[in-house]
């Protein structure tokens, strides 16, 4: 039941804000599906292309296909790596907070710090960080007598990147997670003390299905967010070593104003921001699909 | 000044939860909703305010049209089961907060909120916030807001129900006089019959979306005309039983005859269901001509003024209402007799088919 | 079997209580037997909760011991007490079936499948379960819920008390008879010992076979349903026990007559002359207040309530206001009228405390 009143004159008041949605994001768009469909032999000339630009994308076989699908494989793996590491460790943090007292205010400040951070600055630091020479942690492992150097070795570059994206993003799994947590009954911890169940259980059985409203806007907002990481692996790794940590905004960048290899980028962005239109559709109905099942 | 609703529907997700209900409410005169929970009570409040607009037909406010006019433009108050309340206000900025939106002046804003409060006892109170507060206070503040707006149309919807019975039943007394002055259209929604006998007003029995009956509420409790009706103004639940009449005499489901005397009489063949109110199941014989039936105590509950006790037998287990306090060992034999005047016989579609010929209370 | 003594019991929420109001739970002594149901009723803070939370382990009281039969639990956590406690709001596990739900604490603990299989479906059987057993619990309506938290709590078979906090607030008019019954039977049938808070004095008296009324931490009277209603022994459980309260009157009482602003009426027990400066009313049920054309004390009738069941006047005596009894069939002239107390059912309360007379 819609909970609030209808008006349907307020949607004029939202008019102003729609044209500007479609001058600045919808305009740059078209201009990016032209570019996908032409190519150009310099001077401005442009001619038509057809799906050509897609045809050598999507097909491994050709230069600009392989790179493709490398760059596709390995973002996908990072998101996963995040998804798999941040939500289980942000259930696991939001659970060992307390929750009566006073300590809780400076406890969640503390917890969003690194969220206020921008992005080029959380880079940046890690970039220093993972340094060799004077970054406290690759310095420390190689004291330890392990290869270290982000620069060097993928294994290196990429956790270097998930630990910073891990630091950078777990909290606000956290946040959200506690937030679902605050909001269970105390009557239903009571409960289970009474049944007798153990702590498992109670994750299993209370927190878990009362957090799953909550978990399914983190996962989404971590996957896209993490699907489109630019600014911290452009910072510290710029790609490499090699292509290591080339993801597919790094290489779509790297394309367009790198080899000013227009076409071929259009075709790219517009690929990638399927793909992700894509993959947020199909969690997102399987989630509530999963919801309707178990209210009925 | 009224307000009349005709043939509105409303469906919410495939689901129709108010189905067909035509009413015409009069200044100055307070109806209750009654019926269980997700009967469409809350629903017709929120057609009524202009909240959600319904699916087909129409409100007139005073003869006008008024269906797809938004709330805002309505002159409407609402009191929740809630208590909702501006938090950081204290009760003195929350009952002045209707006033301050319509612009009145400074002086004429207090001069109303020191009524309110005098009326509603909360004079003492107005520079506490709301967290300072009881809930039966809270509840006050809220209804303080209600009253001072002076809108024409109140909606009351289960104001009581999370409070304290005692501070219920205190409040249940103050209400209709406190609304009584302002010649609002006053709606109440409630679970409960006998906060509907105690209003008094008018009584719209609702069950399943539908209106089932609407009129006086004395007037509805002792002629429901319909069984639902019956049932939703039934507390303790109505004894029912299944019968079937061929010429002088009914069966019931476990065989027995009985003569079709009463309001039993005068009906033609076929099935029905015979229905009593547990005031009306006598303990003992009874007179003579009153139908007898024996079962066992199930179970014995004493209310204070009243006993209750619940008789298992052959039919079905039927409850039984007596004055006084009475204490019964459960499992012993019992007979009670019910008056053939005293029963609403229902046809199959849960019409009334003839009614107690029932003197005026009892 | 267990009995469960309190003694000396005694709660504050702050850490060092320097008089009496800052109790929660004023001192208590009393033994709940097994076996039987009891009701703590009262008004929101009365401390009937806390008094509850004591009980299950929730709180360990700031003085005083708590006994299960002869064993000291003051101190003993919830899950190791072996009570069972249903929640205002139900408490169920909302991914779990009916039949998951009920066999959780017995799964808990260990107990074999078949074990847990035979025990469920005798709880589910008495509590009208059975048809809802393969059923997601996250579906079925609050009643329904209700029934399965009170379920969890009955499967297990050491469990020595069930607490109820408020079962019933959430559920239909109707639907309460119903359940209210079902608890009574379940009550027969396991022969456990019951405690249920509320504020709603037809719970508790419909359900218990002994209510425990308090006001502000304190416990005023502890009696069958019968005895709070004819005979409330603090003018507090007069006036929240019945619906409505005990018609309470400032009076002058001497020997087997009482005085109301100069009208005197009889007494059906003799009584000792208050001394100077106590406070001393009569306490008198609507019940047992009739108000006739003529012929008593006279008032003015303000309105007359049509309850259906059975019609109701409040009136004004003087500048007091009191209920009355319309019996059936009374026809009254407009505004005056007068009423008659029932002398055995009129009660005499000296500082709010009941003063028994001489016959």
């Amino acid at each position: 039941m819609p909970d609030k009143p209808l008006n349907n004159k307020a949607w004029f008041l939202v008019l102003p804000v729609l044209g500007f949605v479609l001058f600045s994001s919808l305009v740059p768009m078209m201009t990016v599906v032209n570019y996908a469909f032409q190519d150009t032999m310099g001077q401005n000339h442009f001619f038509w292309n057809g799906i050509a630009w897609f045809r050598h994308l999507l097909d491994p076989s050709t230069d600009s296909g392989q790179r493709f699908a490398g760059a596709l494989t390995r973002t996908l793996l990072f998101s996963l790596a995040v998804l798999a590491i941040e939500i289980p460790l942000g259930i696991a943090v939001a659970l060992c907070m307390p929750r009566h007292g006073r300590a809780i205010g400076p406890l969640l400040v503390v917890i969003a710090l690194p969220m206020l951070i921008p992005w080029n600055v959380v880079g940046t630091m890690w970039q220093i960080f993972a340094r060799q020479d004077i970054g406290l942690l690759g310095a420390a492992l190689n004291g330890l007598g392990i290869p270290f150097n982000d620069t060097q070795y993928p294994v290196s570059a990429w956790s270097t990147i998930l630990m910073m994206d891990v630091w950078h993003w777990t909290s606000m799994v956290v946040l959200l997670c506690y937030a679902g947590l605050r909001a269970i009954p105390d009557a239903f911890y009571q409960a289970a003390r009474i049944d007798g169940a153990r702590r498992w259980a109670v994750f299993i059985n209370i927190e878990l299905p009362k957090l799953h409203r909550v978990l399914v806007i983190a996962v989404l907002l971590r996957f896209m967010e993490s699907f489109m990481i630019y600014t911290e692996p452009f910072v510290v790794t710029g790609g490499g070593p090699g292509e290591a940590t080339s993801f597919l905004s790094l290489d779509l960048v790297k394309t367009a104003l790198g080899q000013l290899d227009l076409g071929n980028a259009a075709a790219m962005s517009l690929v990638y921001l399927l793909i992700s239109l894509t993959v947020c559709w199909v969690f997102f109905t399987a989630m509530t699909q999963i919801d309707r099942r178990r209210e009925g | 000044m009224s307000l009349v609703l005709e043939q509105l529907g409303m469906t919410v997700r495939g689901e129709e939860v108010i189905r067909d209900v035509s009413l015409r409410l009069e200044r100055g005169t307070m109806t209750i909703l009654l019926g269980p929970t997700l009967s469409g009570k809350t629903s017709l409040m929120r057609l009524m305010a202009g909240l959600d607009q319904p699916g087909s037909g129409r409100i007139l406010m005073d003869g006008h049209d008024v269906t797809g006019v938004p709330v805002r433009r309505r002159s409407v108050a609402m009191v929740y089961q809630q208590f909702v309340n501006y938090p950081s206000h204290t009760v003195y900025e929350n009952i002045a907060s209707p006033l301050r939106v319509a612009g009145l002046k400074k002086a004429e804003i207090d001069a109303r909120v020191q009524q309110a409060a005098r009326l509603l006892r909360l004079e003492s109170l107005l520079t506490r916030t709301p967290t300072q507060l009881s809930g039966g206070q809270q509840q006050r503040t809220a209804l303080a807001r209600a009253l001072v707006k002076g809108a024409d149309l109140v909606l009351l919807d289960e104001p009581l129900a999370n409070l304290d019975y005692k501070l219920r039943e205190e409040l249940r007394e103050e209400l209709p006089r406190l609304f009584a002055q302002s010649g609002a259209i006053l709606v109440y929604a409630t679970t409960e019959p006998a906060e509907a006998l105690l209003l008094g007003g008018f009584t719209a029995t609702l069950s399943e979306g539908r209106v089932t009956q609407f009129g006086p509420t004395a007037e509805v409790f002792r002629h429901p005309g319909t069984l639902a009706a019956a049932r939703v103004f039934s507390d303790p639940p109505l004894n029912e039983l299944p019968v079937e009449k061929r010429g002088p005499t009914v069966t019931l489901a476990n065989g027995r005859t009985l003569p079709a005397v009463g309001a039993l009489a005068n009906l033609p063949d076929g099935a029905y269901r015979i229905a009593v109110r547990a005031e009306d199941v006598t303990i003992g014989e009874g007179q003579a001509g009153a139908f007898v039936f024996s079962g066992q105590v199930a179970v014995s509950e004493i209310s204070g003024s009243e006993s209750f006790v619940h008789i298992g037998t052959d039919l079905t287990t039927f409850v039984c209402v007596e004055p006084g306090v009475h204490e019964r060992e459960p499992g012993a034999a019992i007979a009670f007799s019910i008056d053939p005047q005293r029963l609403f016989v229902f046809d199959a579609s849960g019409t009334r088919a003839a009614a107690p010929t029932m003197a005026e209370p009892a | 079997m267990t009995r469960i003594t309190l003694d000396g019991v005694a709660h504050s929420y702050g850490a060092r209580p320097r008089d009496e109001r800052d109790y929660a739970l004023k001192p208590l002594s009393h033994v709940w037997r097994h076996g039987l149901a009891y009701a703590l009723l009262g008004p929101s803070g009365c401390g009937k909760t806390t008094l509850l939370n004591i009980i299950s382990g929730l709180v360990v009281p700031s003085q005083g011991r708590l006994l299960f039969d002869d064993r000291d639990v003051t101190r003993l956590s919830t899950e190791r007490r072996n009570i069972a406690q249903v929640f205002q709001f139900p408490v169920i596990y909302d991914t779990m079936t009916v039949a998951e739900n009920l066999a959780f604490p017995l799964k808990n603990r260990g107990i074999d499948k078949a074990a847990i299989g035979r025990r469920v479906a005798e709880i589910a059987e008495m509590l009208d379960l059975t048809r809802d057993l393969a059923r997601r619990a996250r579906g079925l309506s609050a009643d329904v819920k209700q029934k399965v938290s009170l379920g969890r709590g009955l499967v297990r078979a050491d469990v020595s008390a069930v607490l109820f906090d408020e079962p019933l607030t959430v559920i239909d008019p109707g639907l309460k008879w119903e359940l209210r019954s079902k608890l009574k039977a379940v009550h027969r049938a396991l022969d456990l010992l019951m405690i249920y808070v509320t504020h709603d004095q037809v719970e508790a008296l419909t359900f218990a076979d002994e209510v425990v009324v308090m006001n502000d931490g304190q416990v005023l009277q502890i009696g069958t349903p019968a005895e709070l209603f004819e005979r409330p022994a603090h003018t507090f459980v007069g006036y929240f026990i019945g619906s409505p309260g005990m018609n309470l009157l400032p009076a002058r009482v001497a020997g087997r007559e009482a005085e109301i602003d100069g009208h005197r009426f009889p007494l059906a027990a003799s009584y000792p002359t208050a001394a100077p400066g106590q406070r001393v009313q009569i306490g008198v049920r609507p019940d047992h207040t009739t108000l006739r054309a003529s012929g008593g004390l006279p008032v003015q009738v303000r309105r007359v309530e049509d309850l259906g069941r059975r019609q109701l006047a409040r009136v004004t005596l003087g500048a007091h206001e009191l209920v009355a009894t319309v019996p059936p069939g009374t026809t009254l002239a407009a505004g005056a009228a007068a009423v008659h107390f029932d002398p055995a059912r009129t009660h005499v309360y000296v500082d709010d405390r009941l003063v028994e007379g001489t016959p």
